[in-house]
């Protein structure tokens, strides 16, 4: 009902949008469309279609080198980051304790914190405790910085939460403990799952800490950005369009579970806003 | 339900013998007195209602009865053993909550089933007791659906069933009835009522809602800004309510200030003999004490006082006529219905049903 009052009054607000939208994506049009030209990144318009770029991707061993070790981190930094993201929700949402307010600050430092910081920082402390520089520590420096987006997604599903169900479970007998394995984390599945989702794609294409903390293996971004520094190839085209189709279905999901998470309150928010009104 | 031989700390204690004691329970909440000293027994097998307004601190007493509050003093005996030192889950009492808090991932059978798995029960066992917990609520129809898709009164039994099935010593209602329909709710405590009486759990009611207390309970606790007000039987509360507020919480009332004098009350134009010091006084009078005096005599224990009738409430078998008696007083009678009614009568009410009530 608004939103068409909007439209009619501002028809150049439509045609900003427009122009908006095709600044942000048309790069990302253009990389899509030359993974497919057969003239690679000279030529313009592309003239002849040609999968010859994917062909060569998939028998690049060093990319695919790269992928997995981008997969490892990702996998480890959603592990790492969620179990600690999880306490640390729990004692941010139920606990009481003196230095809670600076505890939350500490806690969610790292998501304001500029990725060089953290990333020179870790690199110090390596050097400093003597750690040898691999796939570990990368592994490490993710799933640390990480920690703050999976506590704030888990708190917010903690918040959500309807306390009087754990009261429920205490009440019929059960422990502290089978309360939280049976009912709490049940219950706190679609935010532990949409956390997960965030974190493997922040992983993913991270690079500023990954940039200090890498030895010899490189993940997909650095092998990337190490390729460009010869010229860009069609063939970086291509992974780049592979990356992009992975993360929107990724972005897609997340999007889709946190609405049907949020769904049964946002009915009965708007149930309670039908009667007041 | 009949206890299992397998397991003789089930065994309730005999009925009418004392099951739960409070023992002068105070709650502070940060610099807020929500309980103030209260001491209440409650016996084995009975109907207790905590009746209050919202505030009272009714839900409060309930939910350290349950163990999710601490009391800031005072102690909670249950059976013979402190109670209010036991965390939530190893208490023999089982809630029914508010809103249910039926968990939402669970079907309706697995809610019921709950209770017994953490406690691990054998299967079977299992099987048998939650069948049986289903079909006393009447819900074995609905066993395999999950919360979302049932109504409000079939949440409200898988609720109860869920509860029942661990044959707790004493059931604690956080108002159960209050998020259903009116007509939901005359039925659903009608069930309540014999489900009560036919397995003899003793139930311990929060409520607001007098008429609900009233219909229900062997004894209402009237609880009134975190102190009781009275405890008694529903008859004798509402026949001799011992203060004010009571009389006025629990059904319709006439209030009359007044004072005795020389043996004599007078409140406003009405006079009757009453033993007692002098000073000032207070009565309670229901409505429906007051009679409309035909021939105009009255008996010995009786006073007559004249009255000008200056509204009239028809309400199907009785009417509610608000009658002035001069210099402004004015007194609710309810009379059978006898059609419209105007100008002076005179009215007659037994002394003895003038209750004298505390301020």
């Amino acid at each position: 009902m608004s939103a068409n009052s909007t439209s009619r009054r501002a028809p150049l607000l439509a045609l900003y949008a427009v122009f908006v939208f095709a600044f942000i994506y048309s790069p990302i049009v253009v990389l899509v469309l030359y993974s497919f030209n057969r003239d690679g990144v000279g030529g313009f318009p592309p003239r002849h279609f040609t999968l010859n770029w994917y062909t060569q991707l998939f028998a690049d061993s060093s990319i695919w080198d790269s992928v997995l070790n981008s997969l490892m981190v990702a996998a480890g930094s959603v592990a790492l980051s969620l179990t600690l993201g999880l306490l640390a929700a729990l004692a941010l949402d139920r606990a009481d304790f003196p230095g809670k307010a600076l505890f939350r600050r500490l806690v969610l430092l790292p998501l304001i914190l500029p990725g060089i910081i953290t990333g020179l920082s870790l690199l110090m402390f390596a050097v400093f405790a003597g750690v040898q520089l691999r796939l570990l520590t990368v592994f490490w420096g993710h799933g640390t910085a990480l920690i703050s987006v999976a506590t704030t997604e888990l708190f917010a599903g903690l918040q959500k939460l309807d306390r009087a169900q754990e009261e429920a479970s205490l009440d019929l007998g059960a422990t502290p403990w089978q309360t939280f394995w049976r009912i709490t984390l049940p219950n706190l599945k679609l935010s532990l799952i949409a956390a997960a989702l965030l974190i493997f794609t922040l992983s993913m294409d991270e690079i500023a800490v990954t940039f200090f903390l890498i030895g010899r293996d490189n993940t997909l971004p650095l092998e990337i950005w190490a390729r460009l520094r010869l010229g860009i190839t069609p063939e970086i085209n291509a992974i780049s369009t592979l990356i992009f189709a992975v993360s929107v279905a990724l972005i897609v999901i997340w999007y889709r579970l946190r609405a049907r998470s949020l769904g049964d309150r946002s009915q009965e928010f708007l149930e309670q806003l039908g009667e007041t009104s | 339900m009949s206890a299992s031989p397998a397991n003789p700390a089930q065994e309730l204690p005999a009925e009418g013998a004392e099951l739960l004691e409070v023992r002068n329970i105070a709650k502070r909440f940060g610099a807020v007195d929500v309980l103030k000293n209260i001491s209440l027994n409650i016996a084995s097998g009975e109907f207790l209602t905590l009746l209050g307004e919202s505030g009272s601190g009714k839900t409060t007493l309930l939910r350290l009865i349950a163990g999710f509050e601490q009391p800031s003093s005072g102690e909670i005996w249950m059976g013979g053993a402190r109670l209010d030192v036991l965390p939530p889950y190893k208490r023999r009492v089982n809630t029914v909550f508010q809103n249910y808090a039926l968990f939402p991932h669970l079907s309706a059978r697995d809610n019921v089933a709950y209770g017994l798995r953490v406690k691990n029960t054998p299967g079977r066992e299992i099987n048998g007791r939650v069948e049986e917990a289903l079909r006393m609520v009447k819900m074995l129809d609905f066993a395999a659906n999950r919360p979302s898709k049932l109504s409000g009164g079939q949440q409200q039994r898988i609720a109860l069933a869920r509860a029942l099935v661990n044959r707790p010593q004493l059931l604690l209602l956080d108002e159960p009835l209050s998020a259903l329909d009116a007509n939901l709710r005359k039925q659903m405590q009608s069930e309540l009522k014999s489900l009560q009486r036919e397995i003899g759990i003793t139930f311990l009611f929060v409520t607001h809602d007098q008429e609900e207390a009233m219909a229900l309970s062997d004894r209402i606790a009237l609880l009134r800004d975190g102190a009781l007000e009275q405890v008694a039987s529903p008859r004798e509360i509402y026949a001799h309510p011992a203060t004010a507020y009571t009389a006025q919480f629990i059904g319709q009332t006439n209030l009359l200030r007044g004072e005795i004098r020389g043996s004599i009350a007078t409140c406003g134009a009405l006079r009757w003999p009453l033993e007692g010091t002098d000073g000032p006084a207070m009565f309670s009078l229901r409505p429906e004490a007051i009679r409309i005096c035909t021939d105009g005599k009255r008996q010995t224990n009786e006073v007559k006082f004249r009255a000008t009738v200056r509204q009239q409430f028809y309400g199907g078998s009785s009417e509610l006529l608000e009658v002035d008696c001069g210099n402004g007083q004015t007194l609710r009678v309810r009379v059978p219905a006898r059609g419209p009614l105007t100008g002076e009568h005179d009215f007659v009410f037994s002394m003895a049903e003038a209750i004298r009530v505390q301020e």
